[in-house]
């Protein structure tokens, strides 16, 4: 019998795909997610929106509030360390978290290095903007993946562009010479072997979901339909003047992401969106993405 | 012959898969009027809760009950194994009740339990490769339900005449003989059925 090999590690991964992964902040909140069909919650002590609004240094969630949705769920939970925070990252797992998320939604702790992510038995989920960053993140243990895209902004773009990237550069791999390799993984700095498996099964190794910017059902069907395994909404549930009306939408254009009739049938009288930053408005500092390397 | 997949949330493409190795077409089933086109059906992992409120939503309840009045083979894993069972322990309702056997949700534990392991499965000469994430256990089975595996004294693997259900995952590993022996179950079904 062993626990937390890779197999069990992606494999926790995969029966996410085609789910919807919520940002919660309290026991409430997770219980509204769950029952809206929510496959995952996010356990925050603030969304990403507010992590923008209130500035200054943002951290690990307060442990009272990842046990209290520990508490009332069934489902999986997450919590977020801090990149390179690897006392965070064992302290949530000292608590039983599901999954991790080593994620640039909060400051980080290091600035030259990402937390050995093999050095545990909880599965890592981490962003990435491009093919190099998403084998450098499996290369130091990740299990799982997600978009960067724009946090907290509801704006899609970037998740978008990082989709489309990561595929595009996924399909160029595929079709180099044995030589053209040893170069591309010196390009992308990533190791020869993983960038082997691509060029050979043509996919990543790992479960590869959107996130940073979802704001609509419309939203989480366009990230399937350019080729994501499942959706992280963040600030977009709870933000929304009627979150679980908006959280059913979601997990249902996600299911049928091609079914276009359903999808107006569900974003019917959700309200207001959140209003959304356009990306060039944001000063370098404010960009989440460009955290992490 | 074909084997449906249903496609709501989870692990579809690997049963997919799976299931084109032991012989068979795989279909991903999002639709109950599809399931007129298949002879079998799995009902992948994924999370239970998310599965049965969709399951829900899209008519599938009525239409899956029907597909098994009829005798048509099913497979449940994991998730799959709980939406079939007709008692869930503790007050949560229970989704399919097709099978005979009560079950316990996240039995082993969290994420950090989760565990690879070799089991006996009778049935399958040499130990499957099973894979156990935040997996369900069967507590008790009725009368008509035959035990296939156990893994510590604990039911994993369990069937009750064309229904099938198992605690793992053997969808996430290369070995698929349980595909095989549940693709045996579909072929011989419909060959009676054509009598």
């Amino acid at each position: 019998m062993e626990t937390g090999t890779s197999t069990v590690k992606r494999g926790m991964a995969e029966m996410q795909k085609g789910g919807v992964i919520m940002d919660v902040m309290n026991a409430e909140q997770a219980k509204i997610a769950e029952a809206a069909g929510a496959t995952a919650v996010m356990a925050l002590e603030r969304v990403p929106s507010d992590i923008r609004a209130a500035g200054g240094v943002a951290r690990m969630a307060d442990p009272t509030i990842v046990e209290e949705v520990m508490k009332v769920v069934s489902i999986p939970v997450m919590a977020k360390a801090r990149i390179g925070h690897y006392v965070e990252a064992k302290v949530l797992e000292s608590l039983g978290v599901d999954y991790l998320d080593e994620s640039e939604v909060l400051t980080p702790a290091d600035e030259v290095f990402h937390i050995d992510k093999w050095d545990f038995t909880v599965p890592f989920v981490c962003g990435a903007k491009d093919l190099g960053e998403a084998l450098r993140r499996i290369g130091e243990g990740a299990s799982m993946l997600r978009t960067k895209g724009e946090p907290g902004t509801g704006n899609i773009v970037e998740a978008v562009r990082h989709m489309r990237l990561i595929n595009s550069q996924i399909r160029k791999v595929r079709n180099m010479s044995k030589d053209e390799l040893y170069a591309e993984a010196k390009n992308l700095g990533v190791s020869y072997d993983l960038l082997k498996g691509i060029h050979e099964t043509g996919k990543l190794p790992v479960v590869n979901f959107a996130a940073g910017g979802i704001a609509t059902p419309a939203d989480a069907a366009l990230m399937m339909h350019l080729g994501a395994d499942g959706v992280f909404v963040g600030s977009g549930i709870f933000k929304s003047d009627s979150p679980e009306k908006f959280a059913r939408a979601i997990v249902e254009a996600t299911t049928h992401y091609d079914d276009y009739k359903l999808i107006a049938e569900v974003s019917k009288n959700l309200g207001t969106p959140m209003k959304g930053i356009e990306i060039s408005k944001l000063s370098p500092a404010e960009r989440m993405q460009d955290r992490g390397w | 012959m074909k084997v449906g997949v249903l496609a709501l949330q989870g692990a579809v493409a690997e049963h997919i898969r799976s299931i084109s190795l032991a012989g068979a077409e795989g279909v991903p089933i999002k639709r109950r009027e599809q399931l007129q086109d298949v002879d079998g059906l799995i009902i992948p992992g994924g999370e239970s809760t998310t599965i049965g409120k969709l399951m829900r939503k899209y008519g599938f309840m009525d239409a899956i009950t029907q597909f098994s009045t009829q005798g048509k083979p099913i497979f449940g894993t994991c998730a799959g194994l709980i939406v079939l069972a007709e008692r869930i322990q503790g007050d949560e309702e229970a989704h399919l009740k097709l099978m005979d056997i009560t079950v316990a949700r996240n039995a082993f534990g969290r994420q950090r339990e989760s565990f690879e392991t070799d089991l006996d499965v009778k049935g399958i000469d040499e130990k499957v490769r099973a894979v156990f994430i935040r997996a369900p256990l069967i507590l008790e089975v009725g009368a008509g339900v035959e035990v296939l595996s156990t893994y510590k004294d604990e039911i994993v693997t369990a069937r009750q005449r064309h229904l099938l259900a198992a605690s793992y995952h053997p969808e996430l590993t290369d070995d698929y003989r349980l595909h095989q022996y549940f693709v045996e179950m579909v072929r011989s079904q419909s060959a009676a059925a054509q009598k």
